[in-house]
């Protein structure tokens, strides 16, 4: 499985999707299908500079059930906190199209069906303890796999997840982070010039 | 730009481009020998190299098939990518962080320092450190290594300030902002380091030195070398003296292309190089090029590896700045109280968000995980990096079930951590913690070995030809015109980053194959 995440090519092609479904547009709604949908809340990193407040996602295989099912997995998965779930819907997004292969499909609808075997019948409807105690016993399943292997790519390396969690990417354009706060700890005394000049 | 031909057989051909194979380059041409380069992988350059973790890494890590096996946990976590090095012109100069240290004198001699070591192949090395010093002093200038000749150390970044407090707290004595081939000012035409925090995308203001815009130009600009880009090479010949006289390779094409050489200098990671010398097996040579002592391939070091991450209740942002500019020493020694032998260092270490993701715990998920991802901008870490033990089982062979792209059988590689490495890492992911604990850390983890950036020993020097691959100069024990150049050669791997000693072992063996070649013995 973490094999996966060192397949660049396939990373690369990721990338290029999650970006693509960014923004979520209009035009998603145009196929059928289930569309995952949500709202940015007010005063977010995220809210204030995304265009719209409101996101969709919008799947090619999943139906509505699955696409709810497998959102709240991701974020079982890997709880996070406060996180919008417009980051896990990219996820959800990149699953619908593994899904497109009808061996994962079939993966899928069995791990899916297992969760709910292990919580009454209703996985989604269950407590959160519930809902993690179904996930530790499904943890030798293709289904767990796939969204654990997904996520660490789909939910962590997109413009999104850099504004939640606070990385800002990129700095060459910026002249890099000599005159931006390489050295701008200010909560512990700074070291002694001898083990650290002063910038030049 | 000046080329050879093909069937002459008065080049040297020297195989791969980084640190070792692009210094020899450059220091051969230097003294007017004719060098042909042949370089696996592509050209990039200061403008093509991406500020992006994922995208930077399909643009120049190794990628071809590999397989793993052995208890290390890398084989678990990245079963199809052992090592974490370069496939573009300047090698793993490319990637590496610049940390610039020198071996030290009783680290040459292993086998007599640390006396007999179960399941270890432990051997003195046939160099000692004073006769390498006066090529040390010249790989530093060369390089631009702070805190020698007189180049001032980098500022210390966030990262390091809390690496700092906390190693002043536990009664450290040696912490500071590191040895670094990385410019604290502009030097030799290239710019000092402005921050930027991707060392190890390639550095897109050239302050970090590599291969690719140092020794590479400079040779080429002496009229005596060719490069060859995209030129993989599958198969080193030999004539009926058993002396080596062609290099036969793939192009750009996948056309098989076939080079005369008056001698080969093997320089392609210790991975692929031991595989290489594997693959040149003939009826003269049935298990391989120089392999008359069955080591090709075997003792194949990595170094002790791991990492300490730390959340604070402060912001940090240990990503801005110089990835590796601050380095504890203090643990770099032979004290066996601490229950293993050598010694290892502590060294600043940061990642973005898509590689902390990627490595913080490879197959975690959870409580755990959520938690360091969380507080990202509060975190700080460190690298620890040690002395491995020699292992004859520790070993890259050719993996004949699986093959690569030009049809070739893949290398395996091969790796149980002994003991000592275990006892070893154990105490430097105490002491990492505790240097954060003393600095107010809310909470740490221990990371797993990343696959190996140093990768070591495959084919290495021995004073015994029985016991080891090439001489002390890099020249195999069986074939006199083959030279092995990379971090193949390393007897054993001592407590630091080997770059340093790679260019120094490149610039000592360029000295001795001119002179080889003045007295005709090459």
């Amino acid at each position: 499985m973490n094999k996966n995440i060192f397949k660049l090519q396939e990373a690369n092609d990721l990338l290029a999707d999650i970006r693509s479904s960014i923004p979520l547009t209009r035009r998603e709604f145009l196929q059928g299908s289930a569309v995952l949908t949500g709202t940015l809340a007010l005063g977010t990193s995220l809210a204030m500079v995304s265009p719209s407040r409101v996101w969709a996602a919008q799947m090619s295989v999943l139906d509505d059930k699955q696409a709810r099912m497998l959102l709240r997995l991701t974020q079982v998965i890997f709880p996070h906190k406060d996180m919008p779930e417009a980051i896990n819907a990219l996820a959800v997004k990149d699953l619908d199209k593994s899904a497109e292969d009808k061996a994962i499909a079939e993966s899928f609808r069995e791990g899916l069906a297992a969760l709910d075997a292990n919580a009454s019948g209703d996985w989604l409807g269950a407590s959160a303890d519930e809902q993690l105690k179904a996930v530790e016993s499904i943890t030798d399943t293709g289904l767990f796999a796939a969204v654990k292997g997904q996520c660490i790519t789909s939910l962590y390396d997109n413009e999104l997840a850099y504004k939640h969690f606070g990385y800002e990417g990129e700095s060459f354009s910026k002249g890099g982070y000599l005159q931006r706060g390489f050295n701008d700890l200010s909560w512990l005394p700074d070291p002694p010039y001898v083990a650290s000049p002063a910038p030049r | 730009m000046t080329t050879f031909d093909k069937d002459d057989s008065s080049v040297i051909v020297v195989i791969g481009t980084g640190a070792g194979g692009g210094t020899l380059c450059n220091e051969l041409a230097q003294k007017g020998i004719r060098v042909v380069g042949l370089e696996a992988g592509a050209q990039q350059s200061m403008n093509s190299y991406v500020n992006d973790e994922w995208k930077s890494f399909g643009q120049l890590a190794w990628l071809d098939k590999r397989t793993t096996s052995g208890s290390w946990r890398v084989a678990k976590d990245f079963a199809g990518l052992p090592a974490w090095i370069c496939k573009t012109v300047g090698g793993t100069t490319t990637h590496w962080a610049g940390a610039s240290l020198r071996l030290k004198d009783y680290e040459f001699r292993a086998k007599t320092e640390y006396g007999d070591i179960d399941g270890a192949n432990l051997l003195d090395w046939p160099i000692t450190l004073s006769e390498l010093e006066p090529y040390y002093s010249r790989a530093e200038y060369k390089m631009g290594v702070t805190r020698t000749h007189g180049i001032p150390g980098l500022p210390g970044n966030n990262n390091f300030k809390i690496m700092y407090e906390g190693a002043k707290k536990l009664g450290y004595r040696n912490c500071h902002t590191g040895r670094m081939s990385v410019n604290s000012r502009a030097r030799q035409g290239r710019t000092k380091c402005l921050q930027l925090g991707f060392c190890f995308q390639g550095c897109k203001t050239g302050a970090k030195w590599s291969t690719l815009y140092t020794e590479i130009p400079a040779a080429e600009a002496t009229g005596n070398f060719e490069l060859r880009t995209q030129s993989h090479v599958s198969r080193i010949e030999h004539d009926s003296s058993g002396k080596v006289n062609a290099v036969v390779y793939f192009d750009a094409d996948g056309n098989e292309q076939r080079q005369q050489a008056r001698a080969v200098c093997v320089a392609g990671n210790s991975i692929e190089t031991p595989r290489l010398l594997q693959m040149s097996d003939s009826s003269l040579y049935p298990d391989g090029l120089a392999n008359s002592s069955g080591q090709v391939g075997r003792n194949y070091m990595r170094h002790m590896t791991g990492s300490v991450f730390a959340a604070f209740e402060d912001p940090v942002h240990f990503y801005r700045g110089t990835t590796m500019a601050g380095i504890i020493t203090d643990e770099a020694r032979n004290d066996t109280r601490r229950g293993f032998v050598g010694g290892y260092e502590l060294e600043t270490l940061a990642l973005g968000l898509p590689f902390m993701a990627a490595f913080i715990n490879p197959g975690s998920w959870g409580e755990e995980f959520g938690y360091f991802m969380d507080n990202y901008t509060r975190l700080a870490g460190m690298w620890l990096v040690g002395e491995d033990m020699p292992r004859e089982s520790n070993r890259i062979t050719l993996n004949t079930d699986e093959t690569d792209q030009y049809g070739m059988p893949v290398p395996n590689v091969h790796y149980d951590d002994h003991d000592n490495d275990i006892a070893m890492r154990n105490h430097a992911y105490q002491q990492g913690e505790q240097v954060y604990e003393a600095a107010g850390a809310v909470r740490t983890i221990r990371t797993p070995p990343f696959p190996s950036t140093h990768n070591l020993g495959t084919c290495r020097m021995s004073e015994d030809r029985s016991k080891g691959v090439c001489n002390g100069w890099g020249q195999t024990h069986d074939v006199s015109n083959l030279f092995i150049s990379d971090g193949s050669q390393f007897t054993t791997g001592g407590a630091e980053n080997p770059t340093l000693t790679i260019v120094t072992l490149a610039i000592r063996q360029a000295d001795y194959i001119a002179r080889q070649m003045l007295t005709d013995a090459l």
